[in-house]
């Protein structure tokens, strides 16, 4: 199994580990209760060094991003990063990721773990005739999540960063605790936070300093459940090689007017005739939990699919994605999900789930 | 990891107390399979008066993370559900072989307790070998 710079780290700290699509990875610390409730009202601290970065450099650059991505890379300013989809000419994902522009013509990318290979591979084959430098440089970096309203506060004492006036979506080259670092206030829970991207030597030590300080340690169950409440997708799950943007619900990332790119033509028509099915939040009204791939049927057809669900630990709930025909994708809209055999009902509701107060 | 001496324990990490003056066996599962679970949120149980043979799918737990199945070590009948876990499923977490119980069952064969369940001390060889696979 493959391990980050992070992995001794979290044997030490008691985490219990689990295979992570080929990543030996911290499931949970504490309880994935106490450690989402972290987040939520302190501080909690996950390491996201699985994750991949790749480097952009050249004339092209940009022009590459364009062709393989749906949302406007030509409108990201210097310092700022922008969620995207890369996606294929049917208009399904290879991948969601973020790009970063340092300033024209260098950017980065940090993309899935489990999707490294693949996404290197598309970029590459898209590279060919273009004056651009692609890296994979995803063995360069540890990448550790601070994530909660007390982020700022704990953070700040130790970085030459000044982190008000970063907004969110921004980032800084800078230290942390005397480690050279980029600090991202980005994150994947729905709350305050910054993605700090460090030397992997370094990583052990900021880790420990930043629980010092009062970060919980937080592991992938909880990183889960964040992230559902704040319906944010996840790869392998909510949106595939299957997907399209339009269908996931994620509209606000789709450009048609930035010019020609992967897909374009799909979503065009789509956008004209409407998905044939849409990604919807739902929470359940009978008792139970739909998890992933449990089908939602009407009568004996089946309809759609279940593609994340849990309990919320913020709001104490069932609640969960499932794609549904568009008709029925209506908040209020009452379904059946077979839950072990079982026809439980569910309703769509409104999301996100859960939004921070700002 | 505590493992009462006087419970009786299936490979699939339920307990049975056996009140041998009763008949009847109260059922949960382990310590170490609520460790192993982590956060229980949810728990389902049958109505009292179903019919079980052993290895019957009895219930199932979810935690947050994932649902597993719950199953009869022993043949019976379901007397009683225990109900504070509709409001409190956190129990089964902090007093599994207390307040965390799930089922009391009527036992119909009582020999079914020495020749379907391990000991105290089998199974903790047991979770040793099944924790270093």
């Amino acid at each position: 199994m493959k391990k980050t710079p992070l992995n001794a780290t979290h044997h030490e700290l008691g985490a219990k580990m689990v295979d992570f699509g080929g990543w030996e990875m911290p499931v949970q610390y504490s309880g994935i209760l106490e450690e989402h409730e972290a987040v939520r009202t302190g501080a909690g601290l996950f390491d996201v060094s699985h994750m991949g970065e790749f480097t952009f450099r050249g004339p092209d650059a940009l022009k590459m991003l364009q062709s393989t991505t749906c949302n406007d890379v030509s409108k990201i300013v210097d310092g700022r990063a922008q969620y995207n989809g890369l996606l294929y000419p049917t208009a399904t994902f290879v991948d969601d990721l973020l790009v970063y522009k340092n300033a024209d013509n260098d950017y980065f990318a940090v993309v899935n773990a489990g999707n490294i290979d693949k996404d290197f591979e598309w970029f590459s084959e898209v590279a060919k005739g273009m004056e651009v430098e692609l890296v994979n440089r995803s063995d360069d970096y540890a990448l550790l999540a601070l994530q909660g309203p007390r982020s700022v506060e704990l953070l700040q004492p130790h970085t030459d960063v000044e982190l008000s006036p970063l907004k969110y979506y921004a980032f800084a080259n800078g230290t942390v605790d005397g480690a050279k670092a980029i600090l991202s206030r980005t994150g994947y829970t729905g709350e305050d936070g910054f993605e700090i991207f460090l030397d992997p030597g370094d990583a052990p030590r900021i880790m420990k300093k930043l629980i010092e300080l009062g970060a919980r340690p937080c592991g992938l169950g909880a990183r889960d459940t964040l992230r559902l409440e704040a319906k944010m997708a996840l790869y392998g799950n909510d949106i595939d090689h299957t997907t399209t943007p339009l269908e996931a619900d994620l509209g606000w990332i789709v450009k048609l007017e930035k010019g020609e790119f992967n897909g374009r033509d799909v979503l065009q028509r789509e956008k004209s005739e409407g998905p044939r099915r849409k990604l919807v939040g739902f929470e359940m009204v009978d008792r139970g939990i739909a998890r992933h791939g449990y089908p939602v049927v009407d009568g004996s057809e089946e309809i759609g699919v279940v593609t994340s669900g849990t309990h919320s630990p913020t709001l104490k709930k069932a609640l969960g994605l499932a794609y549904l025909p568009l008709d029925k994708s209506a908040p209020g809209t009452e379904f059946m999900v077979l839950i072990r055999g079982k026809e439980t009902r569910a309703r769509v509701v409104p999301t996100p789930f859960y939004k921070r107060a700002k | 990891m505590s493992i009462p001496l006087d419970s009786k324990y299936a490979k699939s990490h339920e307990y049975v107390h056996f009140d041998d003056k009763e008949g009847v066996g109260t059922i949960g599962i382990t310590d170490y399979a609520q460790k192993e679970l982590g956060d229980v949120v949810f728990v389902e149980l049958p109505q009292v008066g179903t019919q079980l043979e052993a290895g019957d799918e009895l219930g199932s737990i979810e935690s947050v993370k994932a649902v597993s199945e719950l199953f009869s070590p022993v043949s019976g009948e379901v007397v009683e559900i225990n109900d504070a876990l509709t409001d409190k499923p956190e129990l089964v977490n902090t007093d599994p072989y207390g307040d965390g119980w799930m089922v009391r069952i009527r036992v119909t064969d009582p020999t079914e307790m020495d020749e379907l369940l391990m000991n105290a001390e089998e199974y903790e060889e047991y979770i040793q070998t099944e924790a270093g696979h």
